[in-house]
């Protein structure tokens, strides 16, 4: 490993080491990680309200990912983190002080973009050198740092190629190498995923979890794909509208939805006709079970949506019972069957595939519910709105 | 009006036969067929030999008459005479530094903003078109007469005024040929890389934009010089004996040498913009400048 001086204009907001060393942040070094806090954040572009008093706290080396449609402020929010834009209102907070003052160019934080952001009139060895050679070190240090991070993405036979000459998945790793070779305190992945092809896009999330779980740097991933989200995070943000819906781990986001727009928004999410008992209960499918969410207290009778994902329905082929099989689509393991309950209720269930091959369209089924307890929203038209997360 | 110099075409332009061949749609079309393809061909072959009969003949024709110096027969005369001509080296040499000049401050305002319009003022792009094509709507003798008017006359007696007439002059076509280079690349993601890895906006200038803008910085170039060294109304209007001013001028006592001097303006002309053309063309090919 190699010590190499930090210049002085940076030191201030030096990430990790406080020993004015970068000798550590080689691969397979650990930072210790950096603490993130945006607080009460508004950000508005002209008439567009893109931040509304956003608050997220991420912890010393963890993975946060924001997640959420487009145009739900995710990228703002990143962007005003990284120096790139500034918040009408709020603080951006890093190891305990206010980096709001700070331009972007002296925040020490390493990005990723959507789309490939090499530097075309460079090499790839001279694209992952550049933040280093801004910084002033030698010659021989800058090189030998940058073989050193482009062989830990597996391009180090690439170093003189340029950027036109290699795939996309390979500028992206380039990219991810010309970013950790600052030492960011913090590093930014604004949907780095989204242009590549579906096979590359798993590799290169493994990869970035890997590494960034080696190098335990603080990272705040933006992406609208759920998957990439919950294969990657240690907590999920989830965004709507400038604001933040619920942030939890992505098990409890999945299981435990607060809201019914995250429940639709992450994974799939059949809504059921229900009717409230009182004291917290719902019937649902002939069973009485306990409600939960901001609707669940409303009056006896009233009827809501019960929200039950597919893998919590069960499904039994019974002659004359309460459903039709509409459809079945093979998935792998899982089969998910589309069954026609009633009227125009139609909900997905997911099945083991070797079940499946048992069912046939238009064949009665009974379909019942796996679950003691249920979110439950407002009564919504089914004619006019199909679930999100369908 | 120009004297004697053309004006070249942007860089790297394509032949417009060779994109109406690559566009053609896979299904078919109305150049389909074997038939259609070689009529197409025939037809390059008419217009091609037609655009050169029109720019030979009259360089021909000019040739011809350079030569008939001395009577009835041929001679070089006017070419080995013409560097001995008096006001000929004066005038080359402050045609010279009227395009260095105006090629300075012409990229030195332009080529930031043209950036800065696309980065943070992307709602005036279409004011910019308009405000720019304003130096070719109002002619000339009107520009240059509002500058005589206001122009201190300090600035009014040496020629470094005539070269802040062209860099107005050139305006259209650098910020054009400009704004062409800042179109084909993702500039609001190259300035964030350089700034999160540490770039200051002269960094980001200097090590990541211009390099990237090289071939469209070398056409505005190449059209400032080529406006420069061909411009005779406002050098004329001016009293600056620049190259063209010079040769209308010498034209009245000697017009054999006049079009000789023309002739080897255009030719001389031709090889800096093929110089600055080839050079831009390698660099570009070896993945630009380090």
């Amino acid at each position: 490993m190699t010590a190499l001086s930090r210049p002085d204009d940076l030191s201030v907001m030096a990430s990790g080491s406080t020993d004015g060393t970068w000798g550590d942040g080689l691969p397979g070094a650990s930072h210790g990680g950096t603490s993130v806090a945006l607080r009460d954040l508004s950000c508005v572009f002209g008439t567009v309200r893109a931040l509304d008093g956003f608050s997220i706290d991420i912890a010393p080396g963890e993975l946060l990912a924001l997640l959420g449609p487009s145009g739900c402020g995710k990228t703002t929010a990143l962007r005003i983190l990284a120096g790139f834009e500034s918040a009408s209102t709020g603080q951006v907070v890093v190891d305990g002080q206010d980096i709001q003052s700070v331009p972007a160019q002296k925040r020490n934080m390493g990005m990723v973009f959507q789309s490939y952001s090499l530097f075309p009139n460079m090499t790839v060895i001279e694209n992952v050198a550049f933040g280093l050679r801004l910084r002033k070190v030698s010659n021989s240090d800058r090189k030998g740092k940058a073989m050193s991070l482009l062989e830990m993405v597996e391009l180090a036979d690439r170093a003189n190629r340029y950027p036109h000459q290699l795939s996309g998945g390979q500028q992206q790793r380039v990219a991810l190498a010309r970013a950790l070779a600052i030492e960011p305190r913090v590093l930014l992945l604004d949907e780095p995923l989204s242009a590549l092809d579906a096979k590359v896009r798993v590799q290169l999330r493994d990869q970035i979890r890997a590494l960034q779980r080696r190098l335990s740097i603080t990272t705040l991933f933006v992406t609208h794909d759920q998957d990439e989200a919950l294969s990657m995070a240690d907590r999920v943000a989830v965004m709507r509208a400038g604001k933040l819906e619920q942030v939890a781990s992505p098990a409890e986001l999945y299981d435990e939805p607060q809201t019914p727009f995250v429940a639709e928004f992450v994974g799939t999410m059949n809504r059921l006709p229900g009717k409230l008992t009182g004291q917290g209960k719902v019937v649902v499918l002939g069973r009485e079970v306990v409600a939960r969410g901001p609707f669940s207290a409303g009056m006896p009778g009233t009827e809501v949506d019960v929200m039950v994902r597919p893998e919590a329905l069960v499904l039994v082929p019974v002659h004359g019972a309460n459903g039709i099989v509409t459809a079945v689509t093979f998935r792998g393991a899982q089969s998910r069957v589309e069954v026609l309950l009633w009227a125009d209720v139609s909900v997905k269930v997911d099945v083991p595939s070797a079940e499946a091959t048992t069912l046939a369209l238009g064949m009665s089924v009974d379909v019942s519910l796996a679950l003691d307890d249920v979110l439950v929203d407002a009564k919504r038209d089914r004619l006019a709105v199909q679930p999100e997360g369908a | 009006m120009s004297v004697g110099i053309g004006v070249a075409g942007t860089l790297g332009r394509s032949d417009p036969l060779q994109v109406i061949q690559e566009s053609r749609s896979p299904g078919g079309s109305r150049l389909s067929g074997r038939g259609g393809w070689r009529s197409l061909r025939v037809w390059r072959l008419v217009v091609l030999a037609l655009a050169g009969l029109y720019f030979l003949v009259p360089l021909w024709a000019a040739f011809r008459f350079s030569l008939n110096y001395v009577g009835p027969g041929f001679s070089d005369q006017a070419y080995t005479q013409l560097t001995a001509q008096q006001g000929f080296s004066t005038a080359i040499w402050l045609s010279v530094q009227l395009a260095i000049v105006t090629t300075i401050v012409e990229l030195a305002i332009m080529v930031p903003t043209t950036i800065y319009i696309h980065l943070r003022l992307p709602r005036l792009k279409r004011v910019m078109d308009f405000v720019t094509a304003l130096p070719i709507v109002v002619p000339p003798v009107v520009l240059i007469l509002g500058v005589l008017q206001v122009a201190p006359n300090r600035l009014k007696s040496t020629p470094f005024l005539l070269a802040l007439e062209y860099v107005v002059l050139a305006v259209p076509f650098s910020y054009r040929a400009l704004d062409a280079g800042v179109r084909s690349l993702d500039l609001q993601t190259l300035v964030d890389a350089s700034r999160s890895l540490g770039g200051g906006w002269l960094t980001t200038m200097r090590r990541v934009l211009m390099p990237n803008m090289r071939v469209a910085i070398l056409s505005a170039t190449v059209l400032t010089v080529a406006l420069v060294l061909g411009e005779f109304t406002m050098a004329s209007l001016d009293l600056q004996q620049t190259f063209p001013t010079w040769i209308v001028v010498f034209d009245q006592t000697n017009a054999h040498v006049s079009v000789a001097a023309s002739l080897m303006a255009l030719l001389l002309t031709w090889v800096v913009l093929i110089g600055i053309s080839f050079f831009g063309g390698a660099r570009g090919k070896s993945g630009g400048p380090r």
